[in-house]
């Protein structure tokens, strides 16, 4: 496999610009298989960035790790100006706070409302009963909960139980939550894989609408190529556990993406 | 489309050698345990001709005697409320020693192996055992039966809601973890509510068995109309004690229907 390409785009950008994730020999391994074999790459901030490469090449174990779901082998891994390798417990919990994660299976709390499910997105910086029910939450809480669920169009569907609605609905509901959280980074694995076309096309440009409207910087994982070339600024590409593509989406093409899957496929 | 040249698979899979023998432990084991400890059939059978005769005990406990249904009745109220009492701790108690016992939420693998050890010999010592130690402890009367109830329930349903706790999807778990939300947040805002119908079917099945063990618990003097039914065996009131066996079957009966139509309301 290609040694790491390191990004000159992201490495001009951290001159004047101080990245928002800088990852330095990034390694994980389960047992003798090494998953992640020493990834470098950085981010600037405000920008969104495609994750790619072929069913099992690391991609999900690289976002968690990032935010140490996953405790990383080796390496130092630095997000929002923190070192998150060094973080003890209650400060990774602070940290975790400020980053939102849409996941594939969005994760969320079934036999409760859509709006008991982003009131905890609260729990970011609030904790206790009035971070845990949505009926004891304080007024304002409620309303920004409602805003976030207003924001994703489901405002109208607040009482209504997460397991009652479409798939699409319950994404959007995890991404309401995840605005409930305030982030400043978004991970997001996969959040148009389980969903139609027309869905998946919606949930990625409410993402992008927050990369672009809040300034947001997002790092999303997507098998689609059409929406890694539609929705993102930067695509790196993963393969055997290594950054072995990274390009500016507007040099990229279907061809040669789809060209980068095959030879990972086959390889 | 049919091959009708491939066979069908065999009907029964090889046992092999160690199958057989394992089959052949365990024939042996349920031979001699019955021939040791079952009942001669002429035993049994002179055993059934006595209780039917002039003198036996089912001929002098009819009819029951209803004459005492006053003091009985109150007694019979006693044996609930120990009984809800009883449960009603126990439950309460055995929700924090099933979260300590489950491999995802216990704080330390040494907290889990001791909160199970616990649980397990709670569950493990018969009730009537620990009405017993009880009595000794608070002496004679109802208290010692709501302890020993108390205690056996925290050995039952702490197993059952430890199970409950452990089958839930972790996916909800890891989204609110990532959020920073803290360990009891997790806990009441992704597990206690996955876990709802799980934790009403063992409270109801607890409530239960906890109005069929409390009778039985007045038999070793730790209150409830047990005390009365001793009482009437030992002085030979056979239909004094059938009135007993009916209003305890009543009350058992009442207990179990009313929890059926909790359960099929709630869950």
């Amino acid at each position: 496999m290609n040694a790491p390409v390191l990004p000159a785009r992201a490495m001009a950008g951290s001159t004047s610009v101080e990245p928002v994730l800088a990852v330095a020999g990034l390694r994980k391994t389960f047992g003798d298989r090494e998953i992640l074999s020493g990834l470098d790459f950085a981010l600037p901030p405000g920008q969104s960035t495609a994750l790619i490469g072929a069913n099992g090449s690391g991609k999900s174990t690289l976002l968690r790790c990032l935010v140490r779901l996953v405790e990383p082998s080796s390496g130092r891994i630095e997000m929002l100006g923190q070192d998150v390798t060094a973080l003890a417990p209650r400060a990774l919990r602070r940290f975790r706070a400020q980053v939102g994660i849409v996941w594939q299976r969005h994760n969320l709390v079934p036999r409760l409302s859509a709006l008991s499910n982003v009131v905890h997105g609260v729990q970011s910086r609030l904790s206790g009963p009035r971070a845990w029910f949505q009926s004891l939450a304080p007024a304002e809480v409620r309303a920004e909960a409602m805003a976030c669920l207003s924001r994703v169009g489901l405002a109208d569907r607040a009482s209504a139980r997460v397991d009652s609605l479409s798939g699409g609905q319950q994404q959007r509901v995890a991404i309401a939550r995840m605005l409930m959280q305030r982030p400043v980074f978004i991970l997001a694995d996969e959040p148009d894989a389980s969903l139609d076309p027309q869905t998946g096309q919606e949930v990625m440009e409410l993402l992008l609408g927050l990369v672009r409207q809040d300034g947001l910087s997002l790092l999303v994982i997507s098998h689609r190529l059409e929406h890694t070339l539609a929705y993102s600024d930067r695509i790196l590409g993963l393969a055997s556990g290594r950054i072995a593509l990274d390009q500016s989406t507007a040099q990229a093409t279907a061809q040669a993406l789809r060209r980068f899957f095959d030879h990972e496929v086959t390889a | 489309m049919t091959d009708t040249a491939v066979p069908a698979p065999p009907r029964f899979r090889h046992l092999g050698l160690p199958g057989y023998v394992g089959l052949l432990v365990v024939l042996t084991l349920v031979v001699s345990s019955l021939a040791a400890t079952a009942p001669a059939t002429d035993k049994l059978a002179r055993g059934l001709a006595r209780l039917v005769s002039p003198s036996g005990l089912l001929t002098q406990m009819f009819p029951p005697d209803f004459s005492r249904i006053g003091p009985i009745s109150w007694k019979l109220l006693e044996t609930l409320q120990m009984a809800v009492a009883g449960c009603f701790l126990g439950l309460l108690l055995a929700v924090p020693f099933a979260i300590l016992a489950t491999d995802r939420l216990s704080p330390h693998p040494i907290v889990r192996t001791l909160a199970r050890a616990i649980i397990a010999l709670f569950r493990t010592v018969p009730d009537l055992v620990w009405a017993i130690i009880f009595i000794i402890i608070v002496g004679l009367g109802p208290a010692a039966g709501v302890m020993a109830i108390m205690v056996d329930k925290i050995g039952f349903a702490g197993r059952f809601f430890a199970e409950a706790m452990e089958e839930t999807d972790p996916g909800p778990q890891d989204a609110l973890r990532a959020i920073g939300a803290s360990r009891l947040g997790v806990i009441v805002s992704s597990v206690f509510p996955a876990c709802l119908p799980s934790f009403t079917a063992t409270s109801l099945f607890a409530l239960e068995k906890s109005v069929r063990g409390s009778a039985a618990l007045g038999l070793v003097g730790a209150g409830g109309i047990g005390v009365d039914l001793k009482v009437a065996f030992d002085l030979f009131n056979y239909d004094e004690a059938l009135a007993i066996i009916l209003m305890m079957l009543a009350l058992v009966i009442a207990v179990e229907q009313g929890s059926g139509w909790i359960r099929r309301k709630l869950i």
